[in-house]
C-alpha cells in the first residue's frame, strides 16, 4: 500500500559571500568560484520574493547584466536560460559561464557599473521542516494545497528537484506511486519558472480536483 | 503592544503556523540580546517588539543593556560615525577607555545565553568572555558598512571575526576582509505599530485639516529627515515642474533639523524656496508622531523618497505598505523594495521624477497597481514577522554546518 504525501515546507536563510563584480569578467570569475548555494540563490530568489507578479526573470544575473550594466542582448541571453531543463546546479553555472566565457571571447564590451551597482554575491542556507499535514488521497491532497504556505509549495516543486538531486517533483512522484501517472505527467509538464507560485498553486489544485471528480 | 496572534490575521494562519514550528526547534536555547540603551534609536525600537514577540512564540529570550558613561558614549558616537565613513581620529587612549568600559559590563553581566545576540559596536567587546563559556555568538551591525574608516574598521575586525556570525542589513554592507560568516537579514516595519496602523478616516481627515492640506486635490509628499542627504530641494523643483500641468499640493514633512548643525539652513532654504506657492506645506515633526506620519503617508496620492543617499529606506517600506504608489531614488535599500514599474518607481534625476509623478497622477489606476504590489512585496518580505524567520533561522543554522538542514 502507498503512503500518504506528507508536506514539508522550508526557510532560507540568506548568507553574504563578501565578494562582488563590477563587469562581465568579474561576474564569470564569481560564478566560476561561488558555492552551488550561490548559484541556487541567484536563480531562484525571484520565484518566492516576487510571487505574486507577473513572472518575471527567475534569474539575478540577466537582471543585473540588463538593467544595471545596459548589455541587453546578454542579459536576454541569461533570461533565456531554461532553468527547468536543469536537475543539478552545476549544469546550470556550466551554462552561464560558457554564456559569459563565449561573450567576452567575441569582444564583447566588459563594461564596469556605476559605483554601488556591483553585483554581490550571495548565498543561501536552507531548512527543512515538516509540516503536520499528510494527504493520503487527491481530495485530502487538493485541500491541503489549499492551505499551505507558499514556501511549502516552492519546496515540493523547485527545492527538492534543484539541490536535492531528485529527478522529479515531488508531487509528481508521489501521484506515479499510487497510480496517477497521467495526472503526475501532467505536473510535471508544468513550466514552473515561468508562472507566478500563486498561479501555480491554483493550477495544480484545478488538475487534482479534475482528476478527484473523474 | 499586540501579541504575536494578532499578526495571523496580516500574514495568514499558514505563515503564523510556521513561524510556531520553527520557534519549537529552538526549545532549551535562551537567547539573550545585548545593546547599549533601553530606550531611544532604532536597535531599541526593534528590541522593544521583537522580545515579547519571540517569547509569545515560546522562545526563551532576554534582553540586557551594558552601561556606559558620557565619555564611553561619546567614543561609540565617534565610531558610529567613522563607521559611516567620516574621517574621525579616535585616540588610543579613547579605544582603551572603550575597552575597559566593555570589560567591566562583562564582567558585571551574566553572560548566560546559550545564544549572545549582540548589537551594533557598543558592546561588541564582550566577546572576549566567551573563551569561558561554549555558547555561541552573533553580532548584529544595523550600520552601513559599505565604506567605513579604515583605522576603525581595523580595530573592530578583531572582536568580529570572534564571533560565529555577523549579520548585516543590506549585501552592499557585506565585508571582504572578515573571517567570520556574514548573513543578510535586512530591517522590517510593524505593521500593528502607531506608524504602520490602519487609521479610521477621521483621524486621516483630522490631521490633514490641522496642516492645511486639501483632500480634495491630489497630495505628493515626502515625508524624511529635513537633511541634504534626501534632497528636499529636489522634491520642490519636482513639484514645480509638475504643478504646471496638474493642480497638485507638496507636504515635506519631517524632524531632526534641531538636532543637526546644518538643520536651520537646509529649513531656511526649504521654507525660502516654498514661500510663494501656498500649496507647498513644510511640517516640522516633533519625536512621537508616529500617527501624524501614518495619517499623513495615508492621506498621500503619491509618495517621493528623493534621496542622495540612502540608508535600507524604512520610510520607502511604510509607504508601500500603505499601498501609496511610491517615486523614489534607486539608492542604498530602495531597490531591493522596488522593481521598477512593479512595486514603484524608480528614478535618477529630478527630469526623471517629475516625469513619473506627472504620469502617476494622470493615471490614477496604474498608480493604484503599484501601490497594491508594493504592499504585497513588503508583506511578504519587509515586515517584522519576516524579521522573527530570519532570526530563528539565524539562531537554529549556529547548530549545523550543512547547506541543507532537515529539521
Amino acid at each position: 500500500m502507498s503512503e500518504g504525501f506528507h508536506f514539508n515546507t522550508q526557510y532560507h536563510l540568506v548568507e553574504l559571500l563578501g565578494s562582488k563584480a563590477r563587469n562581465p569578467a568579474e561576474l564569470l570569475e564569481g560564478i566560476k568560484t561561488v558555492p552551488a548555494s550561490c548559484i541556487y540563490y541567484h536563480t531562484h530568489r525571484f520565484l518566492q520574493q516576487h510571487h505574486y507578479l507577473s513572472p518575471e526573470p527567475p534569474n539575478d544575473f540577466a537582471f543585473w547584466l540588463t538593467d544595471f550594466l545596459h548589455l541587453r542582448s546578454l542579459g536576454e541571453e541569461f533570461l533565456s536560460v531554461d532553468t527547468v531543463l536543469y536537475c543539478n546546479l552545476e549544469d546550470l553555472r556550466k551554462t552561464f559561464q560558457d554564456i559569459l566565457e563565449d561573450y567576452l571571447s567575441k569582444d564583447g564590451k566588459n563594461v564596469d557599473c556605476l559605483p554601488g551597482y556591483e553585483f554581490h554575491f550571495l548565498a543561501c542556507k536552507t531548512f527543512v521542516l515538516p509540516m503536520p499535514y499528510t494527504a493520503n488521497n487527491l481530495r485530502e491532497f487538493a485541500e491541503i494545497l489549499r492551505k499551505i504556505s507558499i514556501r511549502s509549495l516552492y519546496f515540493h516543486i523547485f527545492e527538492a528537484r534543484m539541490r536535492l538531486g531528485v529527478p522529479d517533483n515531488d508531487f509528481s512522484q508521489w501521484l506515479r506511486s499510487i497510480g496517477e501517472d497521467k495526472l503526475a505527467d501532467e505536473i510535471s509538464r508544468l513550466d514552473p519558472y515561468n508562472m507566478t507560485l500563486e498561479n501555480l498553486r491554483r493550477k495544480i489544485i484545478r488538475m487534482v480536483e479534475d482528476r478527484a471528480r473523474d | 503592544m499586540p501579541g504575536i496572534e494578532a499578526y495571523r490575521e496580516i500574514i495568514g494562519n499558514d505563515e503564523l503556523d510556521e513561524l510556531y514550528l520553527l520557534a519549537e526547534r529552538l526549545k532549551g536555547k535562551a537567547v539573550q540580546n545585548i545593546n547599549s540603551t533601553a530606550v531611544g534609536g532604532g536597535v531599541a525600537e526593534i528590541l522593544s517588539r521583537m522580545i515579547p514577540l519571540l517569547r509569545d512564540l515560546g522562545v526563551d529570550a532576554y534582553w540586557d543593556v551594558i552601561k556606559g558613561d558620557e565619555k564611553f558614549f561619546t567614543v561609540t558616537k565617534d565610531m558610529h560615525n567613522a563607521l559611516h565613513g567620516l574621517n574621525i581620529d579616535i585616540s588610543k587612549l579613547d579605544l582603551d577607555y572603550f575597552l575597559e568600559v566593555n570589560r567591566r559590563n562583562s564582567e558585571e553581566l551574566d553572560l548566560f545565553g546559550d545564544i549572545m545576540f549582540i548589537h551594533d559596536p557598543q558592546p561588541i567587546g564582550l566577546v572576549e568572555r566567551r573563551e569561558h563559556k561554549s555558547n555561541k555568538w552573533i553580532w548584529r551591525c544595523h550600520i552601513d558598512l559599505s565604506a567605513p574608516q579604515e583605522a576603525t574598521m581595523n580595530f573592530l575586525r578583531g572582536f568580529i571575526n570572534r564571533y560565529d556570525a555577523a549579520v548585516f542589513s543590506a549585501p552592499s554592507f557585506a565585508r571582504s576582509d572578515l573571517a567570520t560568516k556574514q548573513i543578510l537579514i535586512p530591517p522590517s516595519i510593524d505593521p500593528l505599530s502607531d506608524k504602520n496602523k490602519d487609521l479610521p478616516e477621521e483621524t486621516i481627515d483630522s490631521v490633514v485639516e490641522r496642516f492645511g492640506l486639501d483632500r480634495d486635490r491630489p497630495i505628493v509628499s515626502q515625508i524624511s529627515r529635513f537633511d541634504y542627504l534626501k534632497d528636499p530641494l529636489g522634491v520642490i523643483d519636482v513639484y514645480k515642474r509638475v504643478k504646471d500641468h496638474i493642480d497638485c499640493q507638496l507636504a515635506l514633512a519631517g524632524g531632526g533639523a534641531t538636532d543637526d548643525p546644518e538643520g536651520p539652513r537646509i529649513l531656511d532654504q526649504i521654507r525660502s524656496a516654498a514661500k510663494s506657492d501656498p500649496d507647498i506645506h513644510i511640517i516640522y515633526l516633533p519625536p512621537s508622531s508616529d500617527v501624524e506620519i501614518n495619517a499623513l503617508q495615508r492621506a498621500s496620492t503619491v509618495i517621493l523618497q528623493k534621496s542622495l543617499r540612502e540608508g535600507f529606506g524604512l520610510t520607502v517600506t511604510e509607504a508601500l505598505w500603505k499601498a501609496k504608489p511610491v517615486i523614489a531614488t534607486a539608492a542604498g535599500g530602495i531597490p531591493l523594495q522596488i522593481r521598477h514599474k512593479r512595486t514603484g518607481i524608480l528614478t535618477y534625476s529630478i527630469a526623471g521624477t517629475a516625469h513619473y509623478l506627472r504620469e502617476l497622477l494622470s493615471e490614477p489606476e496604474y498608480a493604484q497597481k503599484l501601490g497594491v504590489n508594493g504592499r504585497e512585496h513588503v508583506k511578504n518580505n519587509f515586515l517584522i514577522t519576516r524579521h522573527i524567520k530570519d532570526y530563528l533561522s539565524l539562531f537554529i543554522s549556529l547548530y549545523y554546518k550543512e547547506d541543507i538542514v532537515h529539521l
